[in-house]
């Protein structure tokens, strides 16, 4: 057995055929699939810290029947006969507990049968070729950094016979590479095929702007301050409103941090800049076109339209609980494909646009500070600097920001850049992640800062 | 499967310098209910191990859900072609690295397990408890869940150790948003992200006050929509140990992991202003501020025998009367350390969230000892402040300075008196000099035992368990905030 197999369609297949086997007319037994064979390299002083190879496969088994509805996740082991086993012996398990679990009056099955499968292959390197690369063309540099790839898949099935498949090889390196202290410049290389060339062009581009790093950095008083936000500081912005901001469940209970523009439609309520139009765009994202429950996802949801509120993400829960239909929104109600529209900026004019004030190139460890209000606060980070008339000048020493994202967006958005940037997930909480953010820069007004 | 662990790692051990095997076994059940209605229990039975083989210098990590011989063999393989791969590469030497040959057992006390209660007594209980915190119209979102886990962990290696380790915990919450007047506030029991968590059994519960806590949740929670913004300036704190957790996990506990000065961490978490040299001499806070690694702690959540390094559990001041004495760093941190001329001493607390990550520096235990002011006497000593209770919000830069901070609930402090409630309580500062403002300790009276389940950090991430136990803390001139209407 390679080690692949695990990440095979055909194991998952027989796995599904094994488990979602259903004993009556009522019940569902549904299957949700995630593995992957994954290479994780850090890198720390352009050499290796750490080196682990990590192969996992879960299956989640559900049990509906009557309205009750019960689950258990379990690793595989990668013997199918034994895995199979296993699972048919917990399915067992379930059944049996059911009827202690009342009936669940939130609870939304697909009704549809449609099944879909997405392939992708690629080319990595071995580790061996990897970490030579790297450290050849890291040669002279601080650069710590952190590679992860291999196949991911995830897989749907369920006894009314569905069956939805995704599949990736792909690669995610990203790296900063230090003058000092905090002052870095980071960047990332991803995709599905790696170019030993193309990374070693990317990591020399990187280290391009260390000399300015190592001027004497600018010391900022609170206060506002014209800003232009690079693509991966407007993904942590937006990433931070993902958070509850969208919700179904968070909208109708009044905990969104968009609560201010829910009416924008129909009232005076908060709205933001015409030029803000924001998708969950699964169609050119990276995440499964279907959800762990079964259900198949829209190519795309409008969230904002010109600035104005438009649809929320409504899981199955919240679309029972709310009488809505469901979109394709997973549990928690989050984007996991978020795209904002480009605007008429040419990110090649951006600094001569901003003509003085701050270049944010990172922003680092959002939060809320008045959720109600979507006031945001966080720090700046990495390779941000003071500009003068169009300039690069001094970098900054970091600040924090706290304000609001809908003064940001709204009178405060003076343009958005032509150009969009896919920013994919890097974290790898329990697995690697499939989600993304696409997005412009921005230019923005009178950005406040506190200490 | 850990019963045949060691035979199997014997068998299928690599001719190698050195190697280690460390097989987990999770099993888990979160049950929910939201608004009256239960949702489906969530079960999670997960098994695996991670194998480490150092040869030639080399270090390599191969994880597997195949505990048979067959599987580690596997590993093994690929933990060896890493090792091979880091072969003169390598950030550090790791022929250098101290044997682990520790052995021995670790289990949780617990008086009455939790798997005593069935599935059917644990919904009737958690219905019982979403429905107390249903006390008026104004609760427009309301929820009480129970999350329990039993972890069994065994450690082999090739330098003779055999460790066995099994734990229990218990995580309960409840949460309640209210409405009114145009206001939408919502109140949990010890925080939204389950700062109530420890070792043990149906105990825990009991020292939660689980049962009875939903009308004090909910009853807060409409008060909060009644009450003023926090006022905003510079004034006296005193923090709850539902925030200090927060705060001592942020500004002290992340500084002071020696991997993150050793700048593993530059690239995601972040580094430290804590510098190699600081040891033994900084000021970190004021003479009042005591602070411990201890993982001795029964039922405090990340408790245990030895670290997944096989370093044997042991309590170390890291602050003493406000010096900074140790960093927070396994044997293999100490190592590199070691390598740059700096001797520190490690303690036990190189962790993994499971069998699918390698270890790395992680906070364990991180406590504030116990000073000698009581309640009373902390708030008799305020002119005007604000207490702060449970967090809500966090930030920080990745140095671990800036700070800032919010809380679900506050209290005006006037002229040694608590007053009117306030909402949207948040303060900012720099930890650098934050600690040196801690003012007063509170007594044993005023201590608990609080933790997070989700800290964040590493590459590949790690979102780990984490205890902080503390008193009650005033602290002085603090840059306080409050919202706008």
């Amino acid at each position: 057995m390679t080690p692949e197999t695990i990440v095979d369609h055909s194991y998952f297949a027989a796995l599904g055929d094994a488990v979602c086997v259903s004993t009556s007319a009522t019940q569902r037994i549904s299957l949700v699939f995630k593995a992957e064979v994954s290479q994780f390299i850090r890198f720390n002083h352009a050499r290796v810290r750490q080196a682990t190879a990590v192969r996992q496969a879960y299956a989640t088994i559900a049990v509906v029947d009557a309205g009750r509805r019960i689950e258990t996740t379990q690793s595989l082991s990668g013997n199918l006969d034994a895995d199979c086993a296993a699972m048919c012996a917990e399915r067992e398990a379930m059944i049996g507990a059911l009827p202690q679990v009342p009936v669940d009056s939130f609870l939304l099955l697909p009704d549809a049968v449609t099944d879909t499968d997405r392939r992708q292959t690629g080319k990595l390197p071995t580790p061996d070729e990897l970490i030579a690369t790297v450290i050849a063309a890291a040669s002279g540099l601080d650069l710590v950094g952190f590679y992860a790839a291999g196949p991911m898949v995830r897989g749907f099935a369920d006894s009314r016979g569905q069956c939805n498949w995704h599949a990736v090889e792909s690669f995610h390196f990203d790296w900063c590479v230090y003058q000092s202290g905090d002052k870095a410049v980071k960047a990332v290389y991803a995709g599905t095929t790696w170019d030993a060339d193309e990374f070693a062009a990317r990591l020399f581009e990187s280290a391009r702007r260390l000399p300015l790093l190592a001027r004497a950095p600018r010391v900022l008083q609170p206060g506002s301050y014209r800003a232009y936000f690079t693509p991966p500081a407007m993904g942590e912005l937006l990433g931070l409103v993902a958070w509850n901001g969208f919700g179904t469940k968070h909208r109708r209970t009044g905990t969104s941090s968009l609560m201010r523009m829910a009416d924008s439609a129909t009232t005076t309520s908060t709205r933001l800049s015409a030029d803000f139009h924001l998708r969950e765009a699964t169609a050119s994202g990276l995440s499964p076109a279907f959800t762990d429950e079964g259900f198949v996802k829209p190519e795309t949801v409008t969230l904002i339209d010109a600035g104005v509120a438009c649809n929320t993400l409504t899981s199955p829960r919240s679309a029972r609980e709310f009488a809505l239909p469901a979109n394709g929104a997973n549990a928690a109600e989050a984007p996991e494909s978020l795209s904002l529209a480009a605007g008429t900026l040419d990110i090649d004019d951006a600094l001569r646009a901003l003509d003085t004030g701050l270049f944010v190139s990172d922003l680092w460890y959002l939060n809320y500070s008045d959720r109600a209000a979507c006031r945001l606060t966080g720090m700046t980070r990495f390779a941000s600097f003071w500009v003068e008339a169009g300039q690069l000048v001094e970098p900054l020493q970091v600040m924090r920001f706290d304000d609001s994202f809908l003064r940001m967006f709204g009178k405060g958005l003076l343009g958005l850049t032509k150009q969009t940037q896919l920013l994919t997930d890097n974290s790898s909480y329990g697995e690697r992640q499939l989600a993304s953010v696409t997005t412009p820069g921005a230019l923005v007004e009178g950005w406040q800062l506190t200490l | 499967m850990l019963d045949q662990l060691a035979f199997n790692a014997q068998r299928a051990a690599p001719a190698v310098d050195r190697w280690s095997v460390r097989g987990v076994v999770e099993r888990s059940e979160e049950l929910n209910v939201r608004q009256g209605v239960v949702q489906a229990p969530s079960r999670r039975l997960d098994c695996g191990a991670m194998v480490c083989v150092n040869h030639r210098g080399g270090h390599g990590f191969a994880a597997t859900g195949d505990a048979s011989e067959a599987g580690l063999r596997e590993a093994f393989a690929r933990a060896t072609e890493l090792a091979n791969a880091m072969n003169g590469w390598g950030e550090f030497d790791a022929s250098s690295l101290p044997a682990a040959h520790a052995s021995g057992k670790y289990e949780t006390r617990t008086d009455r397990p939790a798997s005593m209660m069935g599935l059917g007594e644990r919904i009737e209980l958690l219905s019982l408890v979403n429905a107390g915190t249903q006390i008026d119209s104004r609760i427009v979102d309301c929820s009480a869940s129970l999350w329990t886990l039993d972890i069994e962990q065994r450690f082999i290696s090739s330098d003779g150790a055999d460790a066995t380790q099994h734990w229990q915990l218990v995580i309960p919450n409840i949460q309640a948003t209210a409405f009114f007047n145009g206001i939408t506030q919502t109140r949990s029991a010890a925080g939204q992200y389950n700062g109530f968590c420890q070792q043990g059994g149906l105990e825990v519960l009991e020292r939660a006050r689980f049962a009875e806590d939903g009308p004090r949740v909910a009853a807060e929670a409409i008060e909060l929509t009644l009450a003023p913004q926090c006022p905003s300036g510079e004034m006296d704190v005193l923090l709850m140990p539902d925030q200090m957790m927060l705060q001592i996990h942020e500004s002290i506990g992340h500084p002071l992991e020696l991997d993150r000065i050793l700048g593993d961490e530059r690239n995601f978490a972040g580094t430290s202003f804590v510098t190699l040299d600081m040891f033994g001499e900084y000021r970190y806070g004021s003479e009042l501020l005591n602070v411990s690694h201890d993982p001795t702690r029964g039922e405090q959540l990340a408790s245990f025998g030895f670290d997944d390094e096989g370093m044997p559990a042991q309590r170390h001041l890291l602050i003493e009367n406000g010096i900074l004495k140790r960093p927070l760093g396994g044997e293999l941190s100490q190592a590199r350390a070691r390598a740059k001329g700096f001797e520190l001493g490690a303690v036990a607390t190189s962790r993994a969230c499971s069998w699918n990550r390698a270890p790395i520096d992680r906070m364990s235990n991180l406590n504030i000892e116990a000073g000698g002011s009581s309640l009373r006497q902390m708030v008799d000593s305020i002119g005007f402040g604000v207490l702060m209770k449970t967090n809500l919000s966090w930030s920080i830069d990745d140095s671990r300075n800036k700070f800032q901070f919010g809380c679900e609930y506050g209290q005006v402090i006037r002229n040694g008196e608590l007053a009117e409630v306030v909402r949207n309580p948040g303060y900012r500062g720099i930890s650098a000099t934050f600690w040196r403002s801690l003012a007063m300790v509170g007594d044993q009276s005023t201590y608990e035992v609080m933790g997070t389940p989700f800290c964040g950090k590493g590459e590949p991430s790690q979102a780990i368990r984490v205890g902080h136990a503390a008193p009650a803390c005033k602290f002085s001139k603090v840059a306080v905030f409050g919202s706008e209407d």
